[in-house]
C-alpha cells in the first residue's frame, strides 16, 4: 500500500532522515517509533506530501507523490503533531471547509456526521474550537483526517498531551481504524505502539534501527526470559533452590532491602517457571514478596537500539530481530 | 480553490478586519468625497480617487498581512498543502479573498457616483474607467502584499514591510527627483505606480496601464507559489 525507499531528507549538511525504507500493507498499523528528534516527523511530512525528499520515493498505491500529488494526497489522511485547526471557526464549520478543500465527493451533511458521531465530537459541532479542551481538538484533528475515508491514515503522536483517559479513547479509536485503514502512527510512547501496533519500525537518528512485529520486539534478542523476583529469607538457600530448577540459567541477586531481597532470573525462553519458584520458596520458607515476569521489555529494546548505535555498522535498511 | 476562498473572506468577515478596513476605507474616500465635490463643487470624483492611492497602501497590508504568515504560524498550511489541491489554487484561492474585499471596499464610490447623479450627471465613462483603476492597482498591491505575507511567519512584520514598500511606491516621484543616475530613474519610472495609475482618474483606458498593473499581479503570484513550493524543498 505504501513504499517508502531510500528516503533521505538533508537540511544542510545535517541529514534529518536518512536513507530508510519501509513498506506498510494494506490494512496493516504500523507504528513508528523513536525518541524526539529522530526524524519521525519529517519522514511522515514527506509521506504526506509536505515536504519533499532530498533522494528517494514515497508511493501510496503504485502512484508516486510527487507524480501524482492529488492523487496521492487524496488517499492520504494526515493527522500532523499540530492539528491543523482555525481556531476561529467552529467544528462544522471547520470540517465543513476541509470537506471542500479535500474534494472530498460523498454526500456532505451526512458525512461530517458521521465522522463527528464517531471520534464523538458531534455534541460540540457548534462551539468554536479555540474554546476546546486539548483532547477536542485532537479529536477535530483526526475527524479532519477522516474527512473522504482515505485508505491511508498518517497520525504523528496523535496522544501527545492528552490525559490518560483520553489516551485511552483515541487508543480505542485507532485500533477500530486499522480494521478499514491502513494507518501509520508515530510515537515515543512504547506502551502505545505495543498496545495499537501490529508492526513497529524503530527510527533512531534517521535510521531505522529494528523493523518487527511488535510481538518479536518484545521478546528480545537473546531468547531468554527474565523473573524478577522479591523475597524475605537467607539469600544463599534462595539463590540454590531457584538454581535447582532445570530451565533456569542464572540467577543473581540485584538489590538489598531491609528485610528482603531482589532477585532476577534468567530462564530458558519457551518456559514458564513461576509455578516451580512458588514451590521451591515454600519449600524452604521463605515468602515471595513480588514477582514479575518480564521478557526484555520493549522499553530495554528501545534503549538498547537507539543509544550508541551511531558508531554501529549496522545495516540501514532496517534489521529483523 | 473556492473553499480557500469561502473560507478567507469568512475569516475576513467572522474577525474584525473586514469591518476595520470598512470603516477607514469609507471614513477617508468619505471625507475626500466632501472636500473635493461639495466644497469645490465638482462632479468629477478624480480627486477623490486620486487621494484614495495612498490610504490604499495601507489598507492593503492590512487586509492581506495574515494570509500566509498566519497559517504558517498556526500550522494550518499543512493542511492546506498536504490536500489534494495545487499551489496555484491555494495562491489564487487567498489572492481572491483579498481582492473581493477590497472590491467591495471600492463600492463606496459607486454609491458617491449615485448621490452626485441628485445633483448633476457624472461622467460614467470617466468613472468606470478609474473604478477599473482602483480595482487594478488594488490587484497588483494586493499580489505584492500576499507575497510578503508568505516570506514571513509575524503578521506584523508583514503588515510593517507591505506599508514600507508602500510608502516607497508612493514616494517614487520623490525619488526620481533626487536621484541623479539616469538609467536608475528610467527604471523608476517606468515602474512607477502612479503614473500608471493617474492615467485611469483622467479617464483614460490606456492598454499599458492594464498590463502593468496585470502583470504586476501574476508576476508576485507566481513569486508567491515559488516560495511556498520552495518551502518544501529546503
Amino acid at each position: 500500500m505504501v513504499e517508502v525507499k531510500n528516503l533521505t531528507k538533508s537540511y544542510g549538511s545535517i541529514k534529518a532522515v536518512d536513507n530508510i525504507s519501509f513498506t506498510v500493507e494494506t490494512g496493516e498499523v504500523l507504528g513508528f517509533l523513536g525518541p524526539n528528534g529522530a526524524g519521525k516527523s519529517t519522514t511522515m511530512n514527506i509521506i504526506t506530501g509536505y515536504l519533499s525528499s532530498t533522494s528517494g520515493t514515497v508511493t501510496v498505491d503504485g502512484d508516486e507523490i510527487l507524480e501524482e500529488p492529488s492523487k496521492v494526497k487524496k488517499k492520504i489522511g494526515y493527522l500532523p503533531e499540530i492539528p491543523p485547526l482555525y481556531v476561529e471557526m467552529t467544528v462544522e464549520k471547520y470540517l465543513e471547509f476541509m470537506f471542500d478543500l479535500k474534494k472530498v465527493r460523498l454526500p456532505k451533511k451526512k458525512h461530517i456526521e458521521e465522522i463527528m458521531k464517531l471520534v464523538r465530537i458531534d455534541d460540540k459541532k457548534d462551539r468554536i474550537i479555540r474554546n476546546l479542551s486539548k483532547g477536542y481538538r485532537q479529536r477535530v484533528g483526526f475527524a479532519q483526517a477522516l474527512l473522504g475515508n482515505p485508505p491511508v491514515l498518517v497520525l504523528d503522536e496523535p496522544t501527545v498531551g492528552l490525559d490518560p483517559k483520553q489516551i485511552i479513547e483515541i487508543r480505542r479509536l485507532i485500533k477500530s481504524l486499522g480494521k478499514k485503514h491502513t494507518v501509520i502512527l508515530s510515537s515515543h510512547v512504547l506502551s502505545e505502539i505495543s498496545a495499537i501496533c501490529d508492526r513497529v519500525v524503530v527510527i533512531s537518528n534517521g535510521k531505522i534501527v529494528a523493523d518487527a512485529k511488535t510481538s518479536e520486539l518484545a521478546l528480545g534478542a537473546s531468547g531468554e526470559q527474565k523473573l524478577a523476583l522479591e523475597a524475605m529469607g537467607n539469600s544463599a538457600d534462595i539463590v540454590s533452590a531457584i538454581n535447582k530448577i532445570p530451565e533456569v540459567l542464572r540467577v543473581s541477586k540485584t538489590e538489598v532491602l531491609a528485610d528482603s531481597a531482589k532477585y532476577l532470573v534468567e530462564y530458558q525462553k519457551d518456559a514458564d517457571i513461576r509455578k516451580d519458584v512458588f514451590r521451591a520458596m515454600a519449600r524452604i520458607d521463605c515468602p515471595i514478596l513480588d514477582m514479575q515476569s518480564g521478557n526484555e521489555t520493549l522499553e530495554d529494546m528501545f534503549l538498547k537500539l537507539t543509544s550508541g548505535e551511531q558508531g554501529d555498522s549496522r545495516p540501514t535498511g532496517g534489521k529483523n530481530l | 480553490m473556492i473553499a480557500i476562498l469561502k473560507r478567507e473572506l469568512s475569516s475576513y468577515f467572522n474577525s474584525a478586519t473586514a469591518y476595520v478596513v470598512f470603516a477607514v476605507y469609507f471614513f477617508f474616500s468619505g471625507l475626500f468625497f466632501c472636500d473635493y465635490c461639495f466644497e469645490r463643487n465638482t462632479a468629477s470624483l478624480a480627486g477623490v480617487y486620486g487621494n484614495m492611492f495612498i490610504i490604499i497602501l495601507f489598507i492593503i497590508p492590512i487586509i492581506t498581512m495574515k494570509t500566509f504568515s498566519e497559517e504558517k504560524r498556526q500550522k494550518t498550511d499543512q493542511a492546506l498543502l498536504t490536500a489534494p489541491i495545487s499551489l496555484f489554487e491555494i495562491v489564487v484561492g487567498k489572492f481572491l479573498g483579498a481582492f473581493l474585499l477590497f472590491t467591495l471596499c471600492c463600492c463606496i464610490f459607486l454609491v458617491y457616483a449615485l448621490v452626485i447623479s441628485f445633483f448633476a450627471a457624472p461622467d460614467w465613462a470617466v468613472l468606470l474607467c478609474t473604478f477599473v483603476g482602483i480595482l487594478l492597482l488594488g490587484a497588483a498591491l494586493i499580489a505584492i502584499n500576499v507575497f510578503i505575507s508568505v516570506l514571513t511567519e509575524s503578521m506584523i512584520i508583514s503588515a510593517v514591510t507591505g506599508m514600507a514598500v508602500g510608502l516607497v511606491i508612493s514616494l517614487m516621484n520623490y525619488f526620481i527627483q533626487i536621484i541623479s543616475v539616469d538609467w536608475i530613474t528610467f527604471l523608476l519610472g517606468k515602474i512607477n505606480f502612479i503614473n500608471y495609475y493617474t492615467n485611469f482618474t483622467y479617464g483614460i483606458l490606456s492598454i499599458i496601464d492594464v498590463i502593468f498593473f496585470l502583470s504586476v499581479t501574476v508576476l508576485f503570484l507566481f513569486f508567491t507559489g515559488r516560495v511556498l513550493e520552495k518551502k518544501r524543498w529546503s
